[in-house]
């Protein structure tokens, strides 16, 4: 319905609100009631200065009875209404809902908001309780060393004939354990401190890597350069790394950077990139390059060139995440394993066989995204030598690309935070049980 | 029924704790802290009851509660796991596995003295 078409609507809800008749209201504009109600019913179309005059009859701006709600406002109805399964919202009515209760509209939006904020939280903070080994041992040490402060304490409190050496022996009990406790509090707020800003940075060397490139927008002008920054003096230079593996990580990482940015550089593969439409096969082809070298450096792109968010996921013969670039609505897990069904690990199953499917991580928006993935093997050990296995995957959203039509093929992040109950990849319950 | 407990607990001031605590109700209470080797001093001395801890050294305690049920010779044993996990889900799996009941910690005194009793009959 377009909006204009609801000003009736809204005089009527305004003229309700103050408590005047139809006929007062007509009287003062000078209609007639049977007209006014022609407009209420929003059967006649008004404008002008009928238009100002009744806004000026019910105390408001003649906008506030023209526009709608906005369009973000409606969109995120329209998110909450798509949500709640088995929800009975009457989509068609949205705007008509928005219009005629803007306060309440407004509050379920905000409240829709919360949520998705919430639930966000709740999942990395599951992730996190899930598989970070320091928290769990932390907390469980925690919880021991209370349990026997709490019984030692109430044994001391509620006997009263206790033998002087069973006394003696529960003191000092109560006074060790009280350090305990003390030290592990303490050293679980160090910990958790250090993720404040972002709970679940930079508890691993490899996380310390990705603030380091989150932080700069996993794109490095330095080694962009027709000379290129040394790599270890750029690991010098980064304060922020605190611990010697995450420089360790780093200096790899970079060094493998400024060789693919000297193999393609930057404005010339941009411009190929543009051109081939992302493919990294073409990209690969075109600068000589192996496919794994063009997904990483289409994920340096910044974001002027590139047209749009690059993800790009690496893991090795494990399958344990080593590179993690995240794009809007392709959340990935920080710890653990992700979705069996990523097109990355079914890349990993079949090395060298190139991989591209259109996938949808699920959720509200039924987002899809173009992924291209591929499993090498490097032989650093020679042929006799062990092959060690990386497989990458590119990913590409809607926003950078055209996503091409047809199926696509449903992923989640990780089994445990995925609500695809009857998924025949799942490997443990989700506590998303409910559609969380 | 008997007044003999054999308490599976690795943290030494709550087995310090909980001795006293059935000592002085007249129990006799063996302890046993290493989890691998729980299920065999478990079969060996044949207690009135178990009070296990889910978090051990070397085993699970749902692993050992798992080869007391499966013992024959141990049918009826009263089992009490205890746990600092309190999460629903380590509740459904211990009664899912044959817990006579579950507690999470920080548990109270007069609860674990209770559970004794009431699991016991005494």
């Amino acid at each position: 319905m377009p909006r204009s078409a609801l000003t009736g609507t809204r005089i009527r809800e305004r003229r309700t609100v103050l408590g005047l008749r139809q006929a007062d209201l007509a009287r003062r504009a000078g209609i007639s009631p049977s007209y006014l109600n022609l407009i209420e019913h929003n059967r006649r179309r008004i404008g002008g200065r009928l238009l100002v005059e009744l806004a000026r009859h019910l105390g408001v701006e003649a906008s506030v009875l023209t526009e709608g709600a906005g369009a973000a406002l409606i969109e995120t109805l329209r998110e909450a209404a798509a949500v709640q399964e088995g929800g009975e919202a009457e989509i068609e009515r949205i705007e008509e809902f928005a219009g005629r209760f803007p306060g309440w509209a407004a509050l379920l939006a905000a409240r829709h908001r919360r949520v998705r904020e919430l639930e966000r939280t709740v999942e990395m903070l599951t992730d996190r309780m899930t598989h970070d080994p320091f928290l769990s041992a932390s907390l469980h040490e925690v919880i021991s060393t209370v349990t026997a402060i709490r019984s030692t304490a109430a044994i001391l409190a509620e006997t009263e004939d206790i033998d002087p050496d069973w006394q003696r022996r529960f003191h000092r009990n109560l006074s060790d354990d009280s350090r305990r406790l003390a030290e592990g509090a303490q050293s679980l707020v160090a910990y958790l401190d250090e993720g404040a800003e972002d709970p679940g940075t930079q508890s691993s060397p490899q996380e310390e890597v990705e603030a380091f490139l989150k932080a700069r927008d996993y794109h490095l002008p330095e080694l962009e350069a027709a000379r290129p920054a040394d790599p270890a003096d750029l690991v010098a230079a980064a304060g922020e790394l605190t611990s010697a593996p995450a420089r360790e990580l780093l200096l790899g990482l970079l060094a493998r950077y400024r060789r693919d940015a000297e193999r393609m550089p930057l404005e010339p593969f941009a411009e190929a990139a543009r051109a081939e439409g992302f493919d990294p096969g073409r990209l690969a082809a075109r600068f000589g390059v192996d496919p794994a070298a063009a997904f990483r450096r289409l994920a340096a792109l910044p974001g002027g060139l590139a047209g749009g968010p690059v993800g790009l996921v690496i893991c090795d013969g494990s399958g344990t995440l080593t590179f993690r670039k995240p794009v809007e609505g392709f959340a990935l897990p920080r710890f653990g394993a992700a979705c069996p069904l990523w097109p990355l690990y079914q890349a990993l199953a079949r090395p060298m066989a190139p991989l591209r499917a259109v996938v949808e991580p699920g959720g509200p928006m039924r987002l899809r995204f173009l992924t291209y993935a591929l499993c090498q093997p490097a032989l650093a050990g020679g042929f006799d030598g062990p092959q060690v296995l990386e497989a990458a995957m590119l990913i590409l959203p809607a926003d950078t690309i055209a996503i091409p039509d047809g199926q696509a093929q449903p992923i989640g992040t990780s089994c445990r935070i995925c609500p695809r109950r009857t998924c025949v990849a799942r490997r443990e319950p989700s506590i998303l049980a409910d559609g969380f | 029924m008997g007044k003999h407990v054999l308490l599976i607990e690795d943290e030494p001031n709550i087995i310090e704790a909980i001795r006293f605590i059935l000592s002085r109700d007249g129990w006799r209470v063996d302890t046993h802290a290493d989890g691998s080797t729980a299920y065999d001093r478990v079969s060996a001395i044949r207690p009135d009851i178990v009070i296990l801890d889910v978090m051990l050294p070397g085993r699970s305690g749902f692993d050992i509660l798992r080869d007391i049920r499966a013992d024959t010779g141990l049918n009826g044993l009263p089992v009490l796991m205890l746990t600092a996990k309190g999460q629903v889900k380590d509740r459904e799996m211990a009664e899912r596995i044959g817990a006579s009941r579950f507690m999470a910690k920080p548990f109270s005194n007069t609860e674990v003295l209770a559970s004794v009793r009431e699991l016991t009959g005494t």
